[in-house]
């Protein structure tokens, strides 16, 4: 599944979708398959802060633990509950209904360190080497 | 020596393998090869190894004495089948059951054991064992921290002062504090003093043992009550399992968390283990338990089968307060155990745990009618309690010895401030007769003692 | 299928143990009292049936190969068992008074010194349950040495990247931050990477030799001068130690701080995941930081539990030691001797390069040096040819009643087995063991879709561990509950 353009990505596989002073959060393809059958999600309470970098939350897979890493600094609003009772939602659609939480942004800025579709896919290809 | 390989197969290997000798392998670099012998005793042939562990086996003359020592270690009776089924060669030399199609009968026995805490501790999920109950106690306090985030915890002074000591050691290591709630005269906790709810402020659990060190019954459910105020959990830490056949279950009395020592079920004294421990807790706080954890499933043809399961969790490091670093439960100890409960029954549990009490409470009112000896409250117990003594108690203790008799503990060695009290134990195996002994030879000893002062 | 405990027998069914001596009831007030005992009752027929044909559903060394990298499978020999069961051991109780207690106490002594012989320590604690229960320790030790010192900035512990999982787990949970260090294409610790991550935030560095790929670290003394140098403690995993008993030593090597795995090395069986035991030895340095109770003998040749050690971190657990584990180990290391012990070591590297000889052309070996008592092939090129991983060939060999080698680590060998067959295997079964690998590659190249489905044979095949996982984090499905 190639990475959708309408979001940027970080080193870590965590994908951030922009509208405006909002913003929604989740994982990468790739993470989700390197993880394998995700068995737990564990996500920020709403009204969290989130620092850019930091970890916010676990995802655990059957063989792996993994931290969940902030993309952007922000405030959470609302937590993918769906997620949360169906972990396995995640493996099947991570950039859709496995989505992770939504937040307000505290620094647009923050998003220029971030990388696009191409530059995520760039990375993921010199990774595997 | 068990290796199996003739100078043959030696020099076949090592032709295969290209090497001109085994020193060319196996020799250390320049500079490590040891000089000068080891200090170990030559090896000896089978039979000589076996006189020889004879020996040193008939020279422990405390194996042969009449006790009345519990204080964190029960001689209990075990049955034949115990042993016989746990030492089965598939039990004991199988490896970690990682490979579930390789292992279903540890898997399973492991699921039963869990099975088997739940309900005699009322709680919902158990782990596949710790260690032993002193390391399971600290483990609970780990559970504790993470559940509250609070780094501090308020611990009962009639908790065994051993397990307490191990949780000083971690808890200096980890950048836990540790609180201690006074005991009163009657050798419990009051919870309902205004002291003991300052010192539980702030704290993320009370831990109170019950049966406690004294072998008094404590008011778990008034812990679990100022706990709650508190915001922190209540951990009860059970020592003499045996009391579970009988005394009201941790969850009946608010407990969050259940951990403790399972030797009592099937496993000898055996000058300290090992043991089993366990912890158990409620359905909240699955993801905090330490070390294995079994559960079920099906495999590709749909049979139900057994799997180690969140292994995830298990050596992750997180960034708060780390998590337990176990890797081994105790398995064979554990399926001791289970095969123990399922031989006994609850039927069995009830009567054993029954004649415990029994025996004990023969044992109290002979050793009371001895002169000079007094009664050390009047709390509740399962098998052990507390006497007070005429004189001190390392002097009876150290007579009774010279007599086959190992007397009980002499409580001075953890609490100076008792130097005239014993801690005494019976248990189903304990005989009339042996009371009688016992209680003979301390009206025996303390007479003598008062006559020659 | 074999029913669960909890679904058999009935109310009333089994033996009577004791005299009548009431119900609990007869002793305390109800108010004391729990509920009901939901705990089935059972024959003791049923109960021998049922662990009977459990016992059937094991892979165990006594019944099978355990190439097993790291765990040291090796056999366990039954004088062991016999002499562990003398009730001159199991009925003694850990408190009774040291006088009556001699022949457990010098069989502690005695193998304390042993130990600290063998290895180049200068003391041995006896009392950690466990290899990572010893790790554990000897990390509490390392911040109480550094703490004494007036040292607390401290707060480093480096590991090689192919380090068991436990020894970070360990180095954490003491509070130390974990560095990792990268191994060279030779796959031994860079000492190049581990002398620039030296600085004075370091406590200690863990780690083993031979290393966790079976490569011993050529470079060990300069790595632990390099260490010393910039004051850190050097600690050293026993768990590799069956390649290096009798044979040369980690005090030698300039370790301050070591654990063994008796239950790898001495022969105690792993029991399907433990008991075991975890010795701790330190160097003279470390040496008063060991827990207490230790065991000492006096100028009349007595021995006593010692407590008096104003610098020791405490008790890592209640009562002196896993005494019963002891007693397997003492009795395993008195047939052998110091030179059988050496024999032993030689003869698990020797089985190890043999079967590294003829694997050579099957799977990937990375690394050209011979290897020590294990060694690690890859998977990669099948993986990358048929699509069959290392984990379809584990499964595969279950079927032909070998269990499964160590996979996936260390990380820097990618679809990794480690194989340590231990020196009690003969030639012929590490002969049929290469021959089922090579079938099993064969079977990858000329069907690989069959290798998914591979075990076909055992009691059970490949498990859901998906669903399992997703229920166990609701707490639900890790024990019996009477429902349908």
């Amino acid at each position: 599944m190639p990475a959708p353009t309408d979001r940027l990505y970080t080193k870590e596989h965590e994908w951030v979708k922009i509208d405006g002073a909002n913003a929604t959060i989740g994982i990468s393809d790739h993470a989700q398959s390197a993880l394998g059958d995700i068995v737990y999600v564990e996500l920020p309470k709403p009204g969290a802060t989130l620092a850019q970098g930091k970890p916010i939350g676990v995802i655990e897979s059957v063989k792996a633990v993994s931290d969940i890493y902030a993309p952007i600094s922000g405030t959470v609003t609302e937590v993918n509950g769906a997620v949360e009772d169906d972990p396995a939602k995640v493996n099947a659609d991570p950039y859709g209904t496995g989505w992770l939480a939504k937040i307000t942004i505290t620094n647009a800025d923050e998003a220029k360190s971030l990388l696009d579709a191409a530059s995520y896919e760039q990375f993921l290809k010199s990774e595997d080497h | 020596m068990h290796a199996p390989h003739t100078d043959r197969d030696v020099r076949e290997m090592l032709d295969v393998i290209g090497a001109p000798s085994l020193a060319s392998l196996a020799a250390p670099p320049k500079g490590l090869e040891v000089k000068g012998a080891f200090d170990v005793a030559p090896a000896l042939p089978e039979a000589l190894a076996f006189a020889h562990l004879t020996e040193l086996a008939n020279n422990n003359l405390g194996a042969r004495m009449t006790s009345f020592i519990g204080a964190g270690a029960y001689r209990h009776y075990q049955p034949p089948a115990v042993p016989y089924l746990a030492t089965r060669s598939e039990f004991i030399t199988a490896y970690t059951p990682y490979q579930a199609e390789a292992s279903q009968g540890s898997l399973q026995a492991i699921f039963e054991w869990q099975t088997y805490i739940c309900l005699l501790t009322g709680l919902d999920v158990s782990n596949a064992s710790l260690y032993d109950g002193s390391t399971a106690l600290v483990e609970g306090v780990i559970m504790a921290s993470q559940a509250t985030g609070r780094r501090r915890v308020a611990i009962s002074r009639s908790v065994h002062p051993g397990y307490r000591a191990v949780l000083d050691t971690y808890a200096r290591g980890m950048g836990i504090e540790v609180v201690e709630l006074p005991v009163g005269e009657d050798l419990l906790v009051d919870m309902k003093s205004a002291a003991v709810k300052d010192l539980v402020a702030g704290a993320g659990a009370i831990i109170v043992q019950s049966p406690n060190f004294f072998g008094c019954i404590e008011d778990v459910a008034g812990a679990a009550a100022l706990a709650g105020a508190a915001g922190a959990l209540t951990i009860q830490v059970i020592v003499e399992a045996m009391s579970l056949g009988a005394l009201k279950t941790p969850a009946e009395c608010g407990a969050d968390i259940a951990v403790g020592e399972a030797q009592s079920f099937g496993l000898p004294v055996g000058y300290g283990g090992p043991y089993v421990g366990f912890v158990a807790t409620t359905k909240q706080h699955v993801r905090r338990l330490p070390g294995r954890l079994v559960g079920e499933t099906h495999d590709v043809d749909g049979r139900k089968a057994y799997v180690l399961t969140l292994q995830g969790r298990e050596q992750h490091i997180r960034r708060e307060l780390a998590s337990s670093n176990i890797c081994t439960n105790q398995a064979l100890c554990a399926l001791f155990a289970t095969i123990y409960l399922a031989t006994v029954g609850a039927h069995g549990l009830r009567s054993i745990a029954a004649a415990n009490m029994a025996r004990a409470r023969e044992l109290r009112a002979a050793v009371l009618t001895v002169p000079g000896m007094r009664p050390a409250g009047s709390a509740p117990f399962f098998n052990e309690f507390v006497v007070h003594t005429p004189l001190p108690a390392a002097l009876l203790t150290e007579r009774m010895v010279r007599r086959g008799i190992l007397a009980g503990v002499d409580l001075s060695r953890w609490y100076p401030d008792m130097p005239q009290s014993l801690l005494l134990c019976a248990t189903e195996l304990t005989s009339a007769d042996d009371i009688a002994r016992f209680a003979g030879a301390l009206a025996t000893e303390i007479d003598n003692a008062v006559a020659a002062v | 299928m074999l029913s669960l405990l909890f679904d058999q027998g009935a109310p009333g069914r089994g033996s009577d143990f004791v005299a009548p001596a009431g119900t609990p009831s007869d002793y305390l007030d109800a108010g004391l009292l729990r509920a009901d005992l939901p705990l089935p009752d059972l024959a003791e027929f049923e109960v021998t049936r049922h662990f009977v044909a459990l016992s059937h559903r094991n892979f165990s060394v006594d019944t099978n190969f355990y190439p097993l990298g790291s765990c040291t499978m090796k056999y366990n020999p039954k004088l062991n068992e016999a002499v562990a069961a003398f009730t001159g051991f199991t009925d003694l109780h850990p408190l009774a008074p040291d006088a009556t207690a001699q022949g457990a106490l010098e069989l502690m002594w005695t193998l304390e010194r042993t130990l600290s012989s063998l290895f180049g320590m200068e003391a041995f604690s006896l009392m950690p349950c466990a290899g990572a229960h010893g790790e554990l320790t000897a990390m509490l030790m390392a911040r109480a040495y550094h703490r004494d010192r007036g040292d607390d900035k401290r707060l480093t512990c480096i590991v090689p990247d192919t380090a068991h999982g436990t020894n970070p787990a360990s180095a954490a949970m003491v509070g130390y931050k974990v560095v990792a260090i990268p191994s060279t294409p030779k796959g031994r610790t860079d000492i190049v990477a581990l002398r620039a991550a030296l600085d004075d935030t370091v406590a200690v560095c863990m780690m083993t030799n031979p290393n966790t790929l079976g490569l011993f670290e050529d470079d060990i003394i300069e790595m632990t001068k390099a260490v010393h140098d910039a004051g850190g403690l050097m600690y050293y995993d026993g768990a590799n130690a069956n390649a290096i008993v009798g044979l040369c030593r980690p005090g030698d090597m300039g370790f301050d701080l070591m654990h063994l795995n008796l239950h790898k090395t001495f022969s105690v069986p792993h029991g399907g995941g433990g008991p075991g035991a975890g010795p701790v030895g330190a160097s003279a340095r470390l040496a008063p930081y060991l827990p207490v109770p230790r065991v000492g003998k006096d100028a009349d040749g007595l021995f006593s539990l010692q407590e008096a050690e104003p610098k020791s971190v405490g008790p890592v657990r209640v009562f002196a030691s896993h005494f019963i584990a002891l007693v397997r180990a003492y009795a395993y290391i008195i047939v052998h001797g110091a030179e059988g012990l050496k024999r032993n070591s030689e003869l698990a590297v020797l089985n190890a390069n043999y079967v590294r000889a003829k694997v050579k052309d099957i799977l990937t070996v990375p690394y050209s040096d011979y290897c020590r008592h294990e060694f690690v092939c890859s998977a990669e090129s099948l993986k990358k040819e048929t699509g069959a991983r290392a984990l379809d060939l584990a499964k595969g060999l279950l079927d032909a009643g070998v269990h499964a080698p160590t996979m996936y680590w260390p990380h820097v060998v990618p679809e990794c087995l480690m194989i340590e067959p231990t020196e009690t295997e003969t030639k012929q079964t590490l002969d049929a063991f290469c021959e089922t690998l090579r079938a099993l590659v064969k079977q990858a190249h000329d069907d690989p879709a069959s290798m998914q489905e591979l075990p076909l044979h055992t009691y059970v095949r490949r498990v859901d561990e998906a669903q399992v996982g997703r229920l166990a984090n609701k707490g639900i499905g890790l024990r019996w509950t009477g429902e349908k």
